[in-house]
């Protein structure tokens, strides 16, 4: 059964439809590679997911129960998504180890001790150990970005959502944060990725998806869509993509 | 590489031995020997400068005024030592209590205009009468001055006779000063917790955090950080108006004031009163000014947001 099901997912800002009826499964363990042009809906799609917007018609289950019902609490459903963000919103007025326990001690009542012994754990697990009394300030960008990555893994989430992680970073800082995430797709953790990073996309997605005006035009295997893309927009977008990186 | 930074020695394991070395190799040329030189001596112009002209004004206002025709008269009546010296221990008796009210208030005040502000923030349906009390209360008190509040206040609550309602002018005092101030104090919470920018709400509430735990947690702490100098400027003022409650008859320090002077028909002892408001309010004065600049700082160096 997949962990995730979204059906027929519309979404619109003042009589404008950022999201048409988008259709996605997302099977446990499986990394899914959100592609496309700026402004195609990827980070609308990921952040109705995690509920912080509420669509305006489909339905989104999450494994096998409708998220999107009304009764649903959303509290809930975030409990069992992480989510991280291009900016990174790290909390400026806590350190690192604050910011990693934050949601175990106060939504999951973690036992301080025990958090702060897990967090400490997973800060070591990414390169992180020595900087789990800062604050985020005095922390570059890459390593910014992987302690909102260590945040959101902090509450075991079964699903982690991914928005361009990587779009604020230095060309160097980037590969730093691509291998935490490649370490977490050989850990098993169920990804979706909204990504500009092509190359990276077609390295660790199982299945990539590339979406348009709000439409998932098509979705495949890394191989089928970056090497014979189906639809025309999608080889158009590609086109573009390369010569870009030409430039 | 640029020229003048030194190439990493490509040798040496020890990056940081290299350091101190190039240091040591640095001795001052003469073209930074000269402009430290030049540096000096325009701090040392500026000074005098700026020590000249206070000299010159200062000079030009005592002369001004004491040449006045009036001024034996003003001299007698607000500089009186004698005078002075009688009033004083009444006055700073009195000034006591200003500080007790402003003190009391305070508290008060930072409570109601927190919770004011916060429940502005909730968005359920379900909170819409509380929601529309505190814009009520918000637009209302901040709308009437705060010496007429007092007054209403003062005399209006003891005029109802009501059971168990505070009579005693200081509580009274108190309540008007808090109901005042509350209400700009809230709008000061409300435009912190709003500068708080949405993403750090969005990774809170991601991580599945309820609403009052996003207030608590991330953005309370943050935005109260960013409006403590506004707050102080609003207490520097409170500080005076405490003064306000006078009118309601409690020996605070204008009021003795006025006992004073209207039995020797001297006005010494309100010399004697502004000049302990004013030992209180610059310190606090000071005070904000560094905060404010540290915050400024701060926000410079980058980092948040
Ligand atoms: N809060 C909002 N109000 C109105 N329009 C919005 C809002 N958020 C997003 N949009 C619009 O929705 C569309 C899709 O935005 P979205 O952020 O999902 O795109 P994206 O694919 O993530 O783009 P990018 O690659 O630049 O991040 C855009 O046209 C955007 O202007
Ligand atoms: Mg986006």
């Amino acid at each position: 059964m997949s962990l995730l099901t979204v059906e027929g997912v519309w979404k619109n800002y003042h009589h404008h439809s950022v999201l048409r009826g988008i259709d996605l499964e997302v099977a446990p363990h499986e990394v899914v590679c959100l592609i496309g042009a700026s402004g195609s809906g990827k980070s609308t799609l990921l952040r109705c997911v995690n509920l912080l917007e509420t669509i305006d018609d489909g339905a989104i289950y999450l494994d096998g129960s409708d998220i999107t019902e009304v009764r649903t609490d959303p509290d809930d459903v975030r409990r069992r998504i992480g989510m991280v963000f291009q900016s990174y919103n790290l909390f400026p007025h806590m350190t690192v180890l604050d910011n990693v326990t934050l949601a175990p001690r106060k939504v999951h009542k973690t036992r301080p001790d025990q958090a702060e012994a897990e967090a400490r754990e997973l800060l070591a697990r990414f390169g992180l150990a020595d900087k789990a009394d800062e604050y985020p300030d005095r922390l570059s960008g890459g390593q910014q970005q992987r302690v909102a990555i260590v945040r959101s893994l902090a509450t075991q989430p079964r699903l982690l959502l991914l928005d361009e992680v990587t779009s604020a970073l230095d060309p160097t800082l980037v590969t730093e944060v691509l291998a935490v995430i490649r370490e977490l797709k050989d850990a098993g953790m169920t990804m979706i990725i909204a990504t500009h990073e092509m190359g990276f996309a077609r390295d660790i997605a199982d299945t990539v998806c590339f979406l348009e005006g709000g439409v998932l035009l098509e979705h495949g295997s890394p191989e089928q869509i970056f090497t014979t893309p189906a639809h025309p927009r999608t080889r158009g977008f590609l086109q573009r993509v390369l010569d870009a990186d030409r430039l | 590489m640029t020229e003048g930074e030194a190439a990493p020695p490509a040798d040496s394991d020890a990056p940081e031995a290299a350091a101190p070395a190039a240091l040591a190799q640095w001795t001052k040329s003469d073209r930074q020997i000269r402009r430290e030189a030049d540096l000096r001596r325009r701090a040392r112009r500026s000074t005098s400068i700026a020590t000249a002209s206070t000299i010159v004004v200062a000079t030009a206002v005592v002369v001004a005024v004491t040449a006045s025709p009036g001024w034996p008269r003003v001299q007698e009546a607000f500089f009186n030592p004698s005078q002075f010296a009688a009033a004083f221990p009444d006055v700073w008796r009195g000034f006591l209590l200003n500080v007790k009210i402003f003190l009391i208030a305070e508290l008060l005040i930072l409570i109601i205009g927190l919770v004011v502000a916060l429940v502005r923030t909730l968005r359920s349906p379900v909170f819409f009468p509380l929601r529309a009390a505190a814009v009520f209360y918000t637009d209302v008190f901040r709308g009437i001055p705060t010496i007429l509040l007092i007054y209403l206040i003062g005399f209006g609550i003891p005029a109802l006779e009501l059971q168990g309602a505070p009579n005693d002018p200081v509580t009274l005092g108190i309540i008007a000063l808090v109901l005042s101030y509350g209400a700009y104090v809230a709008e000061v919470f409300r435009s912190g917790i709003e500068s708080v920018h949405p993403s750090q709400r969005a990774a809170a509430r991601s991580l599945a955090l309820s609403h009052g735990q996003t207030m608590r947690y991330v953005v309370v702490p943050q935005a109260v950080r960013r409006v403590i100098p506004p707050l102080l400027n609003d207490f520097v003022s409170l500080q005076k108006d405490t003064a306000l409650v006078s009118v309601l008859g409690p020996l605070e320090a204008l009021r003795q004031a006025s006992i004073h002077a209207s039995s020797t028909f001297n006005y010494a002892p309100y010399l004697c009163a502004a000049l302990l408001f004013i030992a209180l309010t610059v310190p606090m004065a000071r005070l904000t000014d560094h905060l404010a600049a540290r915050t400024a700082r701060r926000q410079m160096a980058g980092g948040h947001l």
